[in-house]
């Protein structure tokens, strides 16, 4: 997808200045999804693990959108989500995850998520993703 | 008659066609493909790479795992192939991802020798693709030494 399709998709995204956290232990999933973001012009940081995700938030930091992983060692997506909630961080939480099975995903939304999506990820659904959360500046 | 360059494309398009059609990439790896613009030239053999050393790392934890006869801990070797399975998945490895489909059926059975049988050809299936795919990447090499443009190739 060009930037010109990207661009027409989300107005006014270049604007926004977007901010958005990768939560993943898999290096290649990592890339890939920081790649997204980088594509669609989102500032971008990534942690291996639901503790890290839940520290950089102690630590002051904050994120419009949060790309967490579902299977993660030390704390999962699962954990995490709930530990986010719990500390009163609204950033949007998106789980992207390979498990699909109903039970799972019903308890990962339940945790706190705003959407999911199953890995992996391409252009179309991180844009759904935007799209579903609101971002884009309404004019 | 065909310049140098005009037969490389035609070479790279053909083994490109070829590798979806013989199951070994699916419409992921066109995904990949998509993101790798001047930015990041090397996106995808650097995201590719990545895979191929997760491949290396968790087949080498789940062969040690198999091989404490009487004692193997399947619920590793189980984690390690969900793992795999998701890197496969996220590069369009398709063959390599069907594989760990089987491999993880296996382990939740605690189906020993399927579980060996599964690893070893996981094993064989990942060289192969890094094999394929260093030949694909060779000919873009010699297409752009060459000085001419690398294909698009709609599957």
């Amino acid at each position: 997808m060009s930037r010109d399709q990207i661009a027409e998709e989300l107005p006014n995204l270049a604007e926004s200045k977007l901010t958005a956290l990768v939560v993943d232990d898999s290096f290649v999933n990592q890339t890939i999804h920081q790649k997204l973001l980088n594509r669609l012009g989102i500032e971008n940081d990534v942690v291996t693990n639901g503790k890290e995700a839940v520290d950089v938030y102690c630590s002051g930091r904050n994120y419009d959108l949060i790309l967490m992983d579902m299977d993660m060692p030390i704390m999962n997506g699962i954990q995490a989500t709930k530990r986010l909630r719990e500390m009163g961080i609204e950033s949007k939480i998106a789980g992207v995850t390979t498990r699909a099975n109903e039970g799972e995903k019903q308890e990962f939304m339940e945790a706190g998520l705003n959407d999911f999506q199953e890995k992996p990820l391409t252009i179309s659904k991180l844009l759904s993703i935007l799209h579903k959360l609101n971002f884009y500046v309404q004019t | 008659m065909d310049t140098l360059i005009a037969q490389l494309q035609r070479q790279f398009r053909d083994y490109t066609i070829s590798l979806y059609h013989q199951g070994f990439l699916d419409d992921q790896f066109t995904e990949l493909k998509k993101l790798q613009d001047e930015c990041s030239p090397d996106f995808v053999a650097e995201v590719v790479t990545l895979f191929f050393e997760d491949c290396e790392k968790l087949i080498s934890n789940m062969a040690r795992a198999l091989d404490q006869t009487g004692n193997v801990d399947f619920k590793l070797v189980g984690s390690s192939v969900h793992q795999l399975k998701g890197s496969s998945s996220s590069v369009g490895a398709k063959r390599v991802k069907g594989l760990c489909i089987t491999l993880k059926e296996c382990c939740d059975t605690q189906n020993y020798e399927g579980c060996v049988r599964c690893l070893q050809q996981v094993d064989i299936e990942y060289k192969t693709l890094k094999a394929k795919l260093q030949d694909l990447f060779n000919l873009e090499q010699q297409i752009v030494q060459a000085g001419g443009r690398i294909p698009q190739v709609d599957i």
